[in-house]
């Protein structure tokens, strides 16, 4: 049996003792004494949400095809066992050896979103792990961040000793290897450091020094180690069919969010949505080839025993084989009690069919996301999903059965008018009239639609990077606004309107363009217990407020201050692949309310053609 | 495997037959589920060494081939023991659950000071003629009689292993030799013991009708010594669970493992059932 960190009186007193245990399915087991590296791979928030992350499931499939590589795994101790193992004093351990997570050569954090950043400080202080890097000594492990949030790591610089920019699959084999070549030389922690700022797509924070101007913006961006490259430049995966995925993704014993089998069918987007940062960073689109997809659908599904397999990426109805994959899959799983999980496609003939074919049409809503509530708004941002498109695949929906419709929208995005925020209930209020329209006969008896409005939030690498965000008073004028233009709607009982929490969307502001003055705001946030602030009841906004304070950071200079174009941000020094020059362009593209055309209608010119490879070549072979 | 609670084990079941090709059967409707059930649940922090399971299948391999084909797919700490063929007409195991055994292991650290004393207290507890107890339900407390429905309650030498069973005396030691052949306990195979020691063994009614969970039956116990029962006292494990094939007699029982209702399956065709 394999040994647990936790005894019974511990491990039957929290909520869900399984997400300490570890033993799931398909679970590496090493022995760690044989392993040149161990690895911690680490997603900061709890189990459930940590599991069913599929970027983590790849590298620790990745590491451990290694020999000399055991890949463990720890996620965010839930607040009940958070307390109990500050008052017991134990050392958070990773799942697989049940081993203290401070005894690993390295602990990967991956960053999804800017909110859980006070978790970071958590794995790492319940580690016992240092949390400022220039803290550590040679027997901690090396804190390396990953994921979207390291395209502005500055917030978090220094908790990380390295920051990975881009995708995992490529570079990591590098970093092991400098760190094995190191360890049997001898050598220290800060020469392994320089040998990993050797390496594409690392950035050692500590290796770069920052001056500011006397308004506070950045004067200066330089780094201080001959070893430190001036730009760091992304990496990327080429060719996704030569990139590593997952035959054997693990099986956990409760039930998880993503509680299924998960095929990534391309990564990227030809879209350019200007408000989106996926859109952006993960530029250009890359197709998995069908055949691949196939095999490895077939591969999953028989080595986990999931009852659901769903497809991911962004904007799936762009995948150029969807039809032949999704006909194969329905074939496929015929007969074995298995249910297709469809993206959000858009609607239309063939995502109807489709849908009809896997779901309960009586039960299933149709989701649509025009963003914002105006032509002359998603002009703005780039959305290409028209009135009518929306009107005519409703109407096509509400002849097949369908009665339940949600439309997603943001609020506060750069230009909007009071016209563009009350379009949010004209529009929705045409889709139920779309229905109404229909002869009874031909519809069901009553049409649902739940409209839901996040507030728009700046993200570094997209044209809207410059823009100013609202206030929280601004946000809530907004939302009320909207709302009380859906109780004048003719069809108000049939419409709902739903809008997110704005304070949370204001520090989310900050984090999302905050540079390396922010850092201390975190820890000061953390140190009067803010943790798990993606988590409603958790998070408590005054409490970080009286961090600024304390910190005589102004949150307002990151969210609602006008940025110059020239201005130099904290990302700057980053190569994403979409140049400046090209998310200039849109800006101003945006303000003249000027659509782009996609990637597959027409080059832009983002820049993302000199990683040679997608949707950039692919009519040129 | 403790840890896990009773609707996460039948979700695991459920991905197992899959991963194992079962090929169960599955009902109609538009989310089509697996035709399987559970003998009786099991409460999370329970080991137990006799779980059963009733599926329903269109195809079989032998009864050795579909352990085999299991176990292969199964995470440690879980392991299929049998695969017997019921007639289509049999009843469920969840209709037929009658009674079951129980060991209950004093945890390390958390022995009585005199072991003796709780014992003999254990005898005297269970030959009273009623044990009135309070039993929670949905509109308050009730009180019930628990001496019907527990059908044995004696000490016993639990072993972990079979290895140490084979070895005894070696491995039961001078102390447990000598209690063995004095109070003429029964030896037992337990999950529940890390080394070979002295344990509460409990068979009690088990059901839909009167469940008996053995924490109540403790409870009972502690509550007659005038002593508070400690969380986290035993550890205890679930050995074997039985139907009731009812005696000649009109209140008699003939309680026989489930495991004794199914025939193995020899041939190595697959045949449909």
């Amino acid at each position: 049996m394999r040994k647990l960190a936790l005894d019974d009186e511990i491990l039957l007193s929290v909520q869900q003792p399984a997400r300490y245990i570890g033993g799931e399915v398909n679970m590496a087991i090493k022995d760690p004494a044989k392993m040149d590296i161990r690895f911690c791979m680490c997603f900061p928030d709890v189990y459930e949400i940590g599991m069913s992350h599929l970027g983590i499931q790849i590298l620790y499939d990745m590491f451990n095809g290694r020999d000399d590589v055991y890949c463990e795994r720890v996620y965010s101790p839930w607040t009940d066992m958070d307390r109990l193992l500050r008052e017991k004093d134990i050392p958070l351990f990773a799942l697989e050896s049940q081993d203290p997570v401070k005894d690993f050569d390295f602990l990967g954090i991956t960053l999804q979103y800017e909110m859980c950043y006070t978790n970071v400080l958590q794995i790492l202080d319940l580690s016992h792990i240092p949390l400022h890097s220039a803290d550590r000594t040679e027997e901690d492990p090396i804190v390396i961040g990953g994921g979207p949030c390291a395209y502005n790591p500055e917030p978090l610089a220094p908790f990380f000793d390295i920051f990975y920019i881009g995708e995992g699959e490529t570079v990591y084999g590098q970093l092991f290897d400098a760190y094995k070549a190191g360890k049997s030389r001898g050598g220290s922690r800060k020469e392994f450091l320089e040998a990993a700022a050797r390496i594409p797509g690392l950035y050692v924070p500590a290796f770069y020094d920052v001056t500011y101007n006397s308004d506070g913006t950045i004067a200066d961006f330089k780094p201080n180690n001959p070893c430190a490259p001036e730009k760091v430049t992304k990496e990327l995966v080429v060719n996704m069919d030569d990139a590593w995925y997952i035959e054997k993704p693990l099986v956990p014993f409760i039930k998880v969010t993503q509680d299924r089998v998960v095929l990534e069918i391309q990564r990227g987007c030809i879209r350019g949505c200007r408000f989106c940062q996926a859109g952006n960073i993960y530029r250009p689109l890359r197709e998995h080839s069908l055949e691949y997809l196939k095999d490895y659908a077939v591969k999953m599904l028989k080595s986990t025993g999931h009852e659901e397999i769903s497809l991911s990426s962004l904007s799936s109805s762009d995948y150029s084989k969807l039809p032949e994959l999704i006909s194969f899959l329905l074939d496929e799983v015929k007969g074995k009690g298995i249910n297709i999980s469809l993206p959000s496609l858009r609607i239309d003939a063939f995502s109807l069919d489709v849908m009809s074919k896997v779901q309960d049409v009586k039960k299933s809503s149709l989701t649509f996301a025009p963003e914002a509530g105006s032509q002359r708004l998603r002009d703005v941002i780039n959305k290409g999903l028209t009135e009518e498109a929306i009107l005519n695949g409703a109407r096509d929906a509400f002849l097949g059965g369908w009665s339940r419709v949600k439309l997603y929208f943001m609020l506060g995005q750069p230009t909007e008018t009071e016209e563009d925020m009350k379009g949010i209930a004209y529009l929705s209020e045409k889709v139920a009239e779309t229905f109404y329209d229909l002869p009874v006969e031909q519809r069901q008896k009553r049409v649902q639609i739940v409209a839901s409005s996040s507030f728009f939030v700046p993200k570094p690498f997209t044209p809207f990077q410059w823009a100013k965000q609202c206030t929280k008073e601004e946000f809530l004028r907004r939302a009320w606004l909207v709302r009380d233009a859906f109780q004048e709607m003719k069809n108000a009982r049939s419409l709902k309107y739903n809008y997110h929490e704005a304070d949370l969307s204001v520090l989310e502001g900050v984090l999302a363009r905050g540079d390396r003055r922010v850092a201390p705001v975190i820890e000061e946030a953390y140190r009067r217990g803010a943790m798990f602030d993606s988590w409603g009841e958790n998070f408590d906004n005054d409490l970080w407020m009286a961090a600024f304070d304390a910190c005589g950071v102004d949150p307002d200079f990151y969210t609602v201050r006008d940025r110059d174009l020239d201005e130099k941000l904290p990302w700057d020094f980053i190569d994403a692949g979409v140049s400046k020059e090209f998310l200039k362009r849109e800006w101003k593209r945006a303000t003249e309310e000027t659509v782009t055309p996609n990637c597959r209608q027409g080059c832009a010119g983002c820049g993302a053609r000199v990683f040679g490879g997608g949707v950039c070549f692919e009519d040129k072979n | 495997m403790k840890f896990i609670g009773h609707l996460d084990i039948m979700r695991y079941f459920q991905k197992v037959m899959r991963r194992a090709d079962v090929d169960i059967r599955y009902s109609g409707g538009f989310s089509p589920h697996q035709i399987m059930s559970f003998a009786a649940p099991l409460g999370v922090g329970l080991l137990s060494n006799g779980e059963y399971l009733d599926i329903e299948v269109n195809s079989t391999d032998s009864s050795a081939e579909m352990v085999r084909r299991m176990n292969a797919v199964m995470s440690e700490g879980m392991e299929v023991i049998s695969y017997r063929r019921l007639d289509d007409s049999a009843k469920s195991a969840m209709s037929l659950v009658a009674a079951a055994d129980y060991v209950l292991a004093f945890r390390p650290g958390k022995e009585p000071e005199d072991l003796e004393a709780f014992f003999a207290a254990l005898e005297r507890f269970y030959a009273q003629p009623r044990i009135p107890v309070m039993k929670k339900t949905k509109s308050g407390e009730k009180e019930m009689d628990l001496k019907p429905l527990i059908y044995r309650m004696e000490r016993v030498w639990a072993v972990p292993d079979e290895k140490c069973l084979t070895a005894a005396p070696d491995c039961v030691g001078a102390s447990g030799e000598a209690a063995l052949n004095e109070k003429k306990l029964s030896v037992i195979i337990s999950g529940a013991v890390n080394e070979p020691s002295d344990a509460v063994f409990l068979q009690v009614c088990t059901g839909s009708t009167d469940n008996v969970k053995p924490e109540l039956v403790m409870k009972a116990l502690y509550d007659f010594m005038g002593l508070e029962l400690a969380p986290f006292t035993f550890q205890a494990e679930r050995e074997e669970v039985y139907a009731d094939l009812g005696g000649s007699g009109g209140d008699s029982r003939n309680l026989v493992p489930l495991e004794a209702l199914g025939e193995d399956i020899e041939q190595t065709d697959r045949y449909p059932a």
